[in-house]
């Protein structure tokens, strides 16, 4: 099990920004480690944001994003209290889910 | 004959355990599978074939979406990148890096409430255009940037 995802949601204007900041390694398939072995790929494929138990954000992602990536994403109708969950599955079939409430 | 029957049989024990689990609610197909990864998309060797298994081919170029990206990143493994789409009714946004070995980087979808707005970091192997599809009301549109790269993304 991956490390927990920091995840932060506040509201600004009349906009929620959710952002949110996950570990893991994303690892592309393309490197070699100093053996000159390929570092076989590792990164997450999906992940969803949903606001309630809605889901608001799906997102579908490859070994280009950064390790320990990060995103950020903008929601209207989010109040303070509200419920921001956000998980994500690699294509090792490892996941995680983690929750926050608006601010 | 031994041998298949029991390879038959041992098949048939290991498929009932998946159903005695999927019955129990530990595995959630519809969970797990809702947001399928589009495997055609993200392994396509050239934008192109990317963009076409995305079903967002023939973008035009639109000035309500916005990418902002530095000029000059001096780390191509973490370049920020940031796309706003002031266009009505955006339902996704895919961001291609267009010289990476594989250019389709991410793709998000958005649904009740969410906002066209989506910000990442991304790798970017060498001084390339990164281009930001946006889909809205059926229709596709586009903005590119070129980011320069000192120090690749990819490789060590």
């Amino acid at each position: 099990m991956a490390d927990p995802m920091k995840i932060r949601a506040q509201i600004k204007g009349d906009v929620c920004e959710v952002r949110v900041l996950m570990s893991h390694p994303m690892e592309t398939g393309q490197r070699k480690d100093a053996d000159g072995k390929t570092v076989p790929a590792h990164h997450i494929q999906t992940l969803t944001v949903a606001l309630n138990g809605k889901t608001v954000v799906s997102g579908q992602t490859g070994g280009s994003v950064s390790r320990n990536p990060v995103f950020g994403f903008k929601v209207k109708g989010a109040k303070a209290g509200d419920k921001v969950a956000v998980s994500w599955v690699d294509n090792k079939g490892d996941k995680r889910t983690d929750e926050t409430t608006v601010a | 004959m031994d041998l298949l029957r029991r390879t038959v049989l041992k098949g048939a024990g290991a498929s009932g355990v998946l159903a005695g689990l999927l019955a129990a609610g530990v595995l959630k197909p519809t969970l797990a599978y809702a947001n399928d990864w589009n495997k055609a998309a993200f392994e396509a060797k050239d934008p192109d074939g990317a963009l076409k298994a995305l079903g967002a081919e023939g973008a035009a170029a639109n000035n309500a979406l916005v990418m902002k990206a530095p000029e000059i990143a001096e780390n191509g493994a973490v370049v920020p990148i940031d796309v706003t789409s002031n266009i009505p009714n955006t339902t996704s946004i895919a961001i291609l890096v267009l010289k990476n070995p594989f250019p389709l980087s991410s793709q998000f979808e958005f649904a009740s409430g969410a906002v066209g707005d989506v910000s990442v970091r991304l790798k970017v192997a060498e001084t390339s255009i990164i281009r930001a599809v946006a889909k809205a009301d059926g229709k596709v549109y586009s903005a590119q940037k070129e980011v320069k790269v000192t120090v690749g993304g990819c490789g060590g």
